[in-house]
């Protein structure tokens, strides 16, 4: 699959990628007895510059697809592009200078910042690791610059984290993995703890920080609201498996699998007059364990079109609009 | 008639050393008989707190309940025994928390927390309790209840875990319910079978339903009457319909401003409430968003206004600018 003709060749290709997660059992001798196919066989890409929108429910693959891409995770095959070099294939050694490159927020603001570190520690460390900045004076200049970049008063450096407020913390988590000044931010589900309030904070300071750096973001997000706003493309995942891909208003406006739609029903609107002119049923059952994944299309027992097919054969992601792609053998 | 719940002046505050925190200040709703109040606010808010002041469940020491009355089918719960809320616990209201992993025992199985609560409430023999949790399972959707009902907590999903929660709060058929986050930790069309499972069985059953949340759509889908909750109080109250569309209050204008939308395009930026969440140990004499508020004026400082009424149907809210506040946002718009 690939995105609709891009001028410049993407900044991200992912093709095939999969993440198997052996299943042992026996505490001497280990056997394997299964696999858990968190991610299978996925393909997309990302432009320089742009926001993708990857979502889903809890155990379909989305946040794996991130731990892939920041190699926390070695992907059990397939590859993953990052102009022009297989960040799937790298030494340790090879990862450390790519590691500067693209760089990672997490969802919880509380458990991944450390507790007994200052706030200027922790923006701090990554240059420190990375030998950039060696020079104190200069590093603590860099922290200060960062915090205000951030949108956070410089004299928080000398606090500690849980002097801070749940937003604060996630804006020292952005400082942080912008200190070694990637190009690419993968946000794992980024905003999802904070208020709302707090979280509209946040999400404009992430697309203001990405116009002012030209960062490109993979968004992680089970938020869909959030990441029509955010993102420019949407890939939605289920079962380790990317079911529909597009433009995130052409996803929103004419989503075309039936997965889709049921997610995208099951969302309610804020605006009651909107609400009680809503026809809507959720999808009936829950999602499948992905230690023994149903045959053929992986959405067919919940589905409400399903067809015959649909239980023997596995659909391929193919154009169904333009631009539009999707994995499912009755649309279209 | 009087309302089946009729809270009035509840202040409920929290203390640590020398510091106090009013944690739920001079609080005053009701609830008709069948009918869904929506709780909306952020964290820190006083809306849970406020929820289990009424259920008698705040810890004490540190927290305490310092003033008000909490009118129940015509009793003061404050002035109860706690025998008698025992018995109003789990039987006339029924509760449902956030995660049900770990508001279910972990060591009992999904049968004898149902027929647990049914035989201390009903005064009913096993046998009868065990045909009363099939029917129930039945009635919350979870297939095979009879297999169910041997299982253990941890044996079942998240979604199937907050059925079972639900099973339990209708167990005694209760006239109010009090779901707290019920579905914050589900994912989303486990979260939509969740509150559609719970609107059908209110309805059929006649059971009020006070629902705890900080999330608007949840609130506009589900709730008949909505209270904006901000630093401890409420600070608009009305017809979900009427807040939502001629909001009252400064901070009920930014919440809905500040959430992005699933059924708008892409905009430009979202509008978010300016500065932190309030400091609760650090509240003054004025109004608590005024820090926060793009319309404060002097008198904001002063004193923390008051809930007035603002048009029909019971719609209040707690600002001295309600009145002008459509034409002051028309003007800023």
């Amino acid at each position: 699959m690939r995105a609709a003709a891009p001028a410049a060749p993407p900044l991200l290709e992912v093709s095939g990628l999969s993440m198997h997660f052996p299943v042992t059992e026996g505490i001497l001798r280990r056997r394997k007895v299964g696999e858990v196919k968190a991610v299978d066989s996925i393909d997309f890409t990302i432009r320089r510059g742009e926001t993708m929108g990857l979502v889903g429910e809890s155990g379909c693959g989305k946040t794996t697809t991130g731990r892939c891409i920041l190699r926390l995770e070695r992907p059990t095959a397939g590859k993953i592009v990052y102009d022009g070099i297989d960040i799937a294939k790298l030494s340790p050694k090879q990862l450390t200078a790519m590691r500067r490159r693209i760089q990672v927020i997490f969802q919880d603001p509380y458990s991944s910042l450390n507790p007994r570190m200052k706030v200027g520690e922790i923006v701090a460390e990554p240059m420190k690791v990375h030998g950039i900045e060696p020079d104190a004076t200069k590093r603590a200049a860099r922290v200060r610059e960062l915090l205000a970049v951030c949108g956070l008063n410089p004299a928080f450096a000398d606090r500690y984290p849980h002097e801070m407020s749940g937003g604060q913390r996630q804006r020292v988590g952005i400082a942080r993995a912008l200190s070694l000044r990637p190009e690419f931010i993968v946000c794992d589900e980024a905003v999802s703890a904070l208020d709302v309030s707090i979280q509209a904070q946040v999400v404009n300071l992430l697309e203001d920080l990405r116009e002012r750096f030209g960062l490109t973001y993979l968004f992680i997000a089970h938020d869909l609201s959030v990441v029509r706003h955010l993102c420019q493309r949407v890939a939605v995942m289920y079962l380790g498996r990317i079911v529909e891909l597009a433009d995130s208003d052409e996803l929103f406006d004419h989503p075309q699998h039936p997965y889709t739609q049921a997610l995208l029903a099951a969302v309610p609107v804020p605006d009651p007059s909107v609400e009680a002119s809503r026809e809507f049923r959720p999808p009936a059952g829950e999602v499948p364990s992905p230690l023994n994944p149903p045959s053929g299309c992986v959405f067919h027992p919940r589905c409400p079109i399903a067809a015959e097919r649909c239980r023997l054969a596995r659909p391929e992601v193919r154009e169904v609009r333009p631009g539009h792609w999707a994995a499912c053998h009755e649309i279209g | 008639m009087s309302p089946l719940l009729d809270v009035r002046g509840l202040s409920t505050i929290f203390r640590a050393g020398d510091v106090t925190v009013r944690a739920v200040d001079g609080v005053s709703y009701t609830v008709e008989q069948g009918e869904t109040v929506a709780i909306v606010g952020e964290s820190g808010s006083g809306k849970s707190v406020g929820a289990m002041s009424i259920l008698r469940l705040i810890p004490s020491p540190p927290g305490r309940i310092t003033d008000g009355r909490i009118l129940f089918a015509g009793r003061d719960l404050l002035q109860a025994s706690d025998e008698e809320m025992r018995r109003i616990r789990g039987g006339e209201i029924g509760m449902i928390f956030q995660e049900p992993m770990t508001s279910l025992n972990p060591v009992l199985t999904i049968g004898r927390q149902i027929t647990e609560a049914i035989e201390q409430h009903r005064g009913a023999d096993r046998a009868t309790a065990a045909r009363r949790a099939v029917e129930l399972l039945g009635l919350v959707g979870i297939a095979d209840p009879s297999r169910r009902l041997r299982q253990y907590p941890h044996q079942l999903s998240g979604g199937m875990r907050q059925r079972v929660m639900i099973a339990i709060a209708l167990a005694c058929e209760p006239k109010l319910i009090i779901a707290d986050e019920p579905t914050t930790a589900l994912d989303v069309t486990i979260q939509a079978q969740i509150l559609e499972l719970m609107r059908k069985l209110t309805r059929q059953l006649n059971v009020a339903l006070i629902i705890i949340t900080h999330n608007l759509g949840v609130v506009a889908r589900y709730a008949n009457r909505v209270n904006v909750m901000y630093a401890g109080r409420i600070v608009e109250s009305g017809l979900a319909e009427a807040v939502y569309h001629r909001p009252g209050h400064p901070y009920t204008v930014a919440l809905l401003r500040s959430v992005p939308r699933l059924d708008r395009p892409r905009q430009a930026r979202l509008d978010p409430v300016d500065g932190q969440p309030p400091d609760l140990t650090r509240l003054d004499a004025g109004c608590a968003f005024r820090p926060r508020c793009r319309f404060a004026i002097e008198a904001c400082a002063k004193a923390r206004p008051s809930l007035e009424p603002l048009g029909k149907d019971g719609h209040l809210a707690a600002c001295f600018r309600s009145h002008e506040l459509g034409r002051l946002l028309g003007a800023a718009a």
